[in-house]
């Protein structure tokens, strides 16, 4: 028999060491009335699911969490759904191993 | 930040940006080396492989005092469907050689390293720094880079773009493009810690000796992508990787991928008991050679993960990066020492060098794979992986059928699936593309 253990995100993300530049998001999504596919894939590829609906159907992001991977600028960045840009130097992801 | 000019300034404190600045500052040029993270690595990731070689070519006793996990001895290939995997192993005693060919390191360690070699030969290495965009004058030549600290713009002849695959200055200066979702990867990434002992008995290993397995199969769902697992020391890096694209279409989960990997039959042993650290993830480029952009221009080159140089099919990354990052350290260095100045005609020197080597010559010889398995990434990825685990299955199993039976059954099966023409015209068209 299959046993399958569903590891919470939250629990992953637990494990990194981030130095959060408080009240300075690195990322921000345009306003918009309905996302777009693209910024609605987001919310499932994002790997930090950093990206969430929010009750009245628009995706909104809380960055802290990001791995600064670039996924959410190369599918969105060029369209303007997103702004990206990486922390401060410093600031962020601060990988042990990588 | 004294306002003097440099001779070069390197973005980037990766692979291929340590090697330019070390190569450079080695030969008394006046460098100096930005990058965003805490330390040198504290941004990157990697699976990770080192190929010795090139790394030889810069550092001839880099293994005096590079921080090395494991040499390889073995490596597997393993094709999954989703409860099984059919394998080749190669492993070699012959691996087990004075100065080893290849090695496992951990990223954050490693180029820690690699950068105190660049401050060792002199060049200046300003960390928590982030190049913010570069700085041009009137004739559209590149004089230096802008950065997050106060200060104004730092001036030099030349700025190495060593961004990385996610580089934002050559990007937005339209210097190239940004990497398109089928031509870059999402890898996700944890490392597992545990005894070294227990990773030497699971694998088979002794001493410092390594084993890693690369995956493929049902386990990235239909799209292209690979899965892996590389024995270090006292861990093991385990991940999977997914064209964006196939990402963004089918809405899939990468650590629900991970997760799912993880809990594979043949992979869940391997792991038992261990103590995850660290969760990473980041994009691989993977568009190979019609992927690479313009590689230098006025008072400006650019090197590794940024230009694109990345060879999916072999998981090579971090040796195009060092050879291109080192290639253009010496072209620079030689336009200096004749007196030229650093223009776009002067720097094609960089991609003259760059042609002549492996790093061109291997990804023109790949140049169709990652369309063709962009294209048919659901064969390739889904169709085959079952097909073949039954063919291996039917070989295997004794159950009383005549084995003519089973023979005709397998091949019935592949036809079923692909058609006759659909068998052949993968098969020609894998061949041509590996040519
Ligand atoms: C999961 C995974 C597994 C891999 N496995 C292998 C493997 O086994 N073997 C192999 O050879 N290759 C492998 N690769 C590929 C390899 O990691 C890359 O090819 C290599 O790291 C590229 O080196 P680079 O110097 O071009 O870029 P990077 O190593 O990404 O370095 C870019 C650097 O630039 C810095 N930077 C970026 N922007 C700025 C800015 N504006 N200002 C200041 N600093 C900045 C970053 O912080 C970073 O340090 C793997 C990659 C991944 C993601
Ligand atoms: S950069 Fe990567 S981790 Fe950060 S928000 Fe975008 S997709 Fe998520």
């Amino acid at each position: 028999m299959k046993t399958t253990i569903i590891e919470r995100i939250e629990d992953k993300l637990y494990q990194n060491r981030y130095l959060v530049d408080t009240g300075r998001p690195h990322i921000t999504v345009r306003p918009h009335l309905s996302p777009s596919p693209s910024l609605l894939a987001l919310t499932k590829i994002c790997p930090a699911k950093c990206y969430e609906l929010n009750e009245i159907g628009q995706v909104a992001i809380v960055s802290d969490g990001c791995l600064e991977c670039g996924t959410c600028r190369v599918l969105c960045e060029a369209s303007g759904d997103i702004k990206w840009n990486y922390p401060r130097g410093g600031f962020g992801v601060l990988f042990k191993f990588g | 930040m004294t306002q003097s000019k440099f001779d070069a300034i390197v973005v980037g404190a990766g692979m291929s940006g340590n090697a330019a600045a070390y190569s450079m500052a080695r030969r008394g040029l006046k460098v100096l080396q930005l990058e965003r993270g805490e330390h040198s690595g504290s941004k990157n990731v990697q699976g990770a492989i080192l190929y010795a070689d090139m790394l030889e070519a810069i550092i001839p006793n880099f293994r005096d005092d590079a921080p090395l996990e494991r040499h390889l001895v073995e490596q597997r290939f393993w094709l999954m469907d989703d409860s099984s995997h059919t394998g080749v192993h190669y492993r070699s005693g012959d691996f087990n050689e004075l100065k080893p060919n290849r090695y496992t390191i951990i990223r954050a360690q490693f180029d820690k390293w690699f950068s105190h070699k660049v401050r060792e030969a002199g060049g200046t290495v300003l960390c928590e720094t982030t190049a913010t965009r570069l700085a041009w004058d009137l004739s559209g030549k590149v004089i230096g880079v802008h950065t997050d600290r106060e200060g104004g713009v730092i001036l030099a002849d030349v700025v190495v773009l060593a961004e990385g695959v996610n580089g934002l200055l050559g990007t937005r200066a339209g210097l190239r493009d940004m990497p398109k979702s089928e031509n870059v990867a999402l890898a996700v990434k944890e490392m597992h810690f545990m005894p070294e002992d227990v990773i030497a008995e699971r694998f088979g290993l002794s001493g410092s000796e390594g084993c890693v397995i690369e995956a493929g199969g049902t386990i990235s769902r239909g799209m292209a992508g690979l899965g892996f697992l590389y024995t270090n020391k006292e861990s093991i890096s385990v991940g999977i990787g997914c064209l964006v694209s196939g990402l963004a279409e089918g809405m899939e989960n990468p650590y629900r991928l991970l997760d799912a990997f993880k809990q594979h039959p043949s992979i869940r042993p391997l792991l038992a008991g261990s103590e995850i650290k660290e969760y990473a993830a980041h994009l691989i480029p993977e568009g190979g050679f019609k992927a690479i952009p313009q590689l230098f221009g006025n008072g400006w080159v650019v090197v590794g993960d940024a230009a694109q140089l990345n060879n999916a099919v072999h998981r090579e990354g971090s040796n195009l990066a060092m050879t291109s990052g080192l290639m253009a350290g010496e072209a620079i260095f030689q336009v200096k020492s004749r007196g030229g100045l650093m223009t776009k005609r002067n720097l094609s020197l960089y991609k003259g060098i760059l042609d002549k080597s492996f790093v061109m010559k291997d990804l023109i010889k790949h140049k169709d794979l990652p369309s063709l398995l962009h294209t048919d990434s659901h064969n390739f990825f889904m169709t085959y992986p079952t097909l073949i685990s039954q063919a291996a299955q039917n070989f295997v199993r004794v159950d009383g059928a005549p084995k003519i039976n089973r023979e005709k059954a397998t091949a019935a099966s592949f036809i079923k699936a692909r058609s006759r023409w659909g068998l052949i015209s993968d098969a020609v068209r894998s061949a041509a593309s590996w040519r």
